[in-house]
């Protein structure tokens, strides 16, 4: 099982204390039951997969974890204490970065004011306190290329890019201002093979400087290529939480599908899926 | 992991012309518009239309016009509209002429209560807005008719009957802060230039223009104030995301209630200014006050290069809107067109300009 990357995993103690712990998260839009009861938690230092089906709730899971949504019951406890985010902004300014499925861009404006969204770096005192562009420029384009992704222009509007450098785009300003945690969601589902092992190889990277890392992916090769630990969604509750080394790839596939249909799936498609 | 070979440049872009450059900036359309504009009158209006006191007999509305023009502007860039404006004129020129001539005080407490007060009413649309989720469209058209009403009704309530308040010139004429709302500014330069022959004289010596109007030098200095903290400020950034989409622009970190609230705010005070300038310079208020000036602003802020659907715009935009427009007012009493050609021709403006930004913003997006 440990044969199949070559990335040295985060050996993350099992008794470290986590950077954010979520308990019993139970979140309802309306008369739907999006999330419950959902507990988990991140360390420093280590990649944790949040996987399963479509419409197990992981989406939601991560927006509660990164100020978007309140949770309906349930606690947050950010560096052992008990903490609700109230804005997005507030999740960000404790250091955690988000990469959405979405990936929250905004087309009419330019790949730098996307980057720098919410968190311009500025430059003079007083009101002559400014936002500083040349430097945005630079952080950005040396960001991107650091991706595998070159750009055109830092002024290029983010709505003329292609689907997989938008989402690099997102990738680059998650990673950027992730300082504690970063939340990938799904951020290879439209990246080329060579920008896929990047954001692995990124992941690996930040993992290595102590941040925690939530990757949520459908993919199992690249949860196990990066992932400590793995636990898996499925209709609103958690199926358990595997650490590395205790789960095949097999076992995991099966959990992820809901533990149904696979092994038919499996027969005619030759095991390729 | 860097690929050191594409840094030097890439093989995929191609030069970019000048003109495809400037077919970028939103306020291009504005700007030919004003070409446009003054290319006609220039063949058809009489010669005097283009000298210095022609000039300034349409700058000063266009520079009223326009003042509320960019708040629009700036309030539409973030993705919201105010229909509520023109009475917001009426309503701040009332609590401004209340101020002043029912309870006597100087223009130094008067004005900043104004525009607290405007804020105040701004404030109050934009939480409706925001709280409610409904388009600001509605919110603001209700106020437009709320505001209206109770500009007529405060008057009749503090004229004992009348719907104009007089006597504001009287109250107001010696006071020290005046001459920033009212008159005209620079008169010592005209008069040198005058003295100089640079400029037209009336007979007796004195310049057939005895300054620039006040309300000009606030437009342009709002032009320029607008275009900075739009382009060189972390509000402008917030401003754009916005008005772009504002679910993304939350998740991003900008704080969009507050943004939002403010823009509200702003185009509230701007509406304040326009009031204070025009009761002063009318010496009283009535309820017809600012009437119609909401449509008038945004249309302007539209031919500027606002996008209805926000996020996309420019108030330098709107500054060339709103000249265009004073022009088209001013200049076809130079004509021998019938005045009422106005409306028409502000009409096809209006359309030729949405049509063009449509065009623009695929562009801009490439083609989505
Ligand atoms: N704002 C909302 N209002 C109502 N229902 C919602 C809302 N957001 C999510 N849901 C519901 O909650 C469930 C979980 O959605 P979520 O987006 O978290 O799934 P997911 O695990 O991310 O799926 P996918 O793999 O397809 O991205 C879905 O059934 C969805 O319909
Ligand atoms: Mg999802």
């Amino acid at each position: 099982m440990t044969e199949d990357t070559k990335f040295h995993h985060g050996d993350a103690a099992a008794d470290v204390a986590p950077i954010v712990e979520m308990k019993n998260i139970e979140k309802h839009f309306g008369n739907i039951i999006a999330l419950a009861g959902v507990s988990f938690d991140v360390k420093p230092g280590e990649c944790h997969c949040l996987l399963g089906d479509n419409g197990a709730g992981k989406s939601t899971f991560i927006k509660t974890m990164s100020g978007v949504h309140k949770p309906t019951k349930g606690e947050i406890f950010f560096e052992g204490k008990p903490l609700h985010f109230d804005t997005p902004r507030d999740a960000m300014e404790a250091g955690i970065a988000t990469v959405f499925q979405d990936l929250a861009m905004i087309p009419l404006m330019s790949v730098t004011r996307n980057f720098f969204m919410g968190r311009e770096p500025t430059k003079g005192k007083g009101l002559m306190k400014r936002f500083d562009v040349e430097q945005a420029n630079d952080v950005c384009m040396e960001e991107m290329r650091k991706m595998g992704i070159n750009l055109r222009g830092p002024d290029q509007a983010v709505g003329t890019l292609s689907g997989g450098e938008r989402q690099t785009v997102a990738i680059a300003r998650a990673v950027y201002f992730g300082a504690k945690i970063l939340i990938l969601d799904e951020p290879t589902s439209a990246l080329g093979v060579r920008q896929t092992s990047n954001v692995l190889a990124t992941i690996d990277k930040v993992r290595s400087q102590g941040v925690g890392v939530v990757f949520i992916s459908h993919n199992v090769r690249h949860a196990l290529a990066v992932g400590d630990r793995f636990t898996v969604l499925n209709r609103g509750k958690t199926l358990g939480t595997a650490t590395r080394g205790e789960i095949t790839p097999e076992q995991l596939q099966d959990l992820m599908a809901g533990g149904q249909e696979m092994a038919e799936l499996e027969g005619s498609l030759g095991g390729t899926v | 992991m860097s690929d050191s070979a594409q840094v030097a440049g890439d093989e995929r872009v191609k030069k970019e012309p000048f003109m495809t450059k400037l077919m970028k900036r939103p306020e291009l359309g504005a700007m030919a518009g004003v070409v446009l504009v003054v290319i006609f009158f220039a063949i058809t209006a009489d010669d005097s239309m283009f000298t210095l006191a022609g000039i300034m007999n349409f700058m000063t509305p266009a520079a009223q016009l326009g003042i509320l023009a960019i708040g629009a502007a700036l309030l539409m860039i973030g993705g919201e509209f105010d229909l509520s404006i023109g009475s917001m004129v009426a309503f701040a020129g009332l609590f401004f002429g209340v101020c002043v001539v029912t309870w006597q005080l100087p223009l130094i407490v008067a004005i900043p209560m104004t525009f607290i007060f405007a804020a105040f009413v701004g404030a109050i649309n934009g939480n409706i807005v925001i709280r409610s989720g409904l388009p600001s469209f509605i919110v603001t058209l209700a106020f437009l008719f709320i505001l209206r009403g109770l500009s007529l009704v405060g008057l009749k309530a503090a004229t004992g009957g009348s719907t104009q308040l007089r006597g504001v010139r009287d109250v107001v004429e010696n006071d020290w802060l005046a001459p920033f709302f009212s008159g005209e500014a620079f008169g010592g330069l005209f008069t040198w230039l005058a003295e100089k022959g640079m400029i037209d004289t009336f007979k007796s010596g004195a310049p057939k223009v005895p300054g620039i109007p006040v309300e000009i030098l606030w437009f342009i200095v709002l032009a320029l104030a607008a275009t900075y903290v739009l382009l060189r400020t972390p509000a402008g950034n917030w401003i754009f995301a916005s008005g772009g989409d504002s679910t993304a622009a939350s998740n991003s970190g900008v704080p969009v209630n507050r943004v939002k609230v403010s823009l509200f705010m702003l185009t509230a005070c701007c509406a304040a200014l326009v009031a204070i300038i025009t009761v002063i310079d009318a010496g009283s208020t009535d309820a017809r006050r600012g009437f119609q000036k909401e449509f008038e602003a945004i249309i302007a802020a539209v031919i500027g290069g606002c996008l209805l659907t926000g996020g996309y715009g420019s108030a330098i935009g709107a500054f060339f809107g709103a000249i265009i427009f004073g022009m088209v007012v001013i200049g076809l009493t130079y004509t021998d067109f019938d005045q009422d050609w106005f409306q028409v021709f502000l009409g096809a403006m209006l359309l030729i300009a949405v049509l063009f930004n449509n065009a623009i913003r695929k562009r801009v997006t490439g083609e989505r």
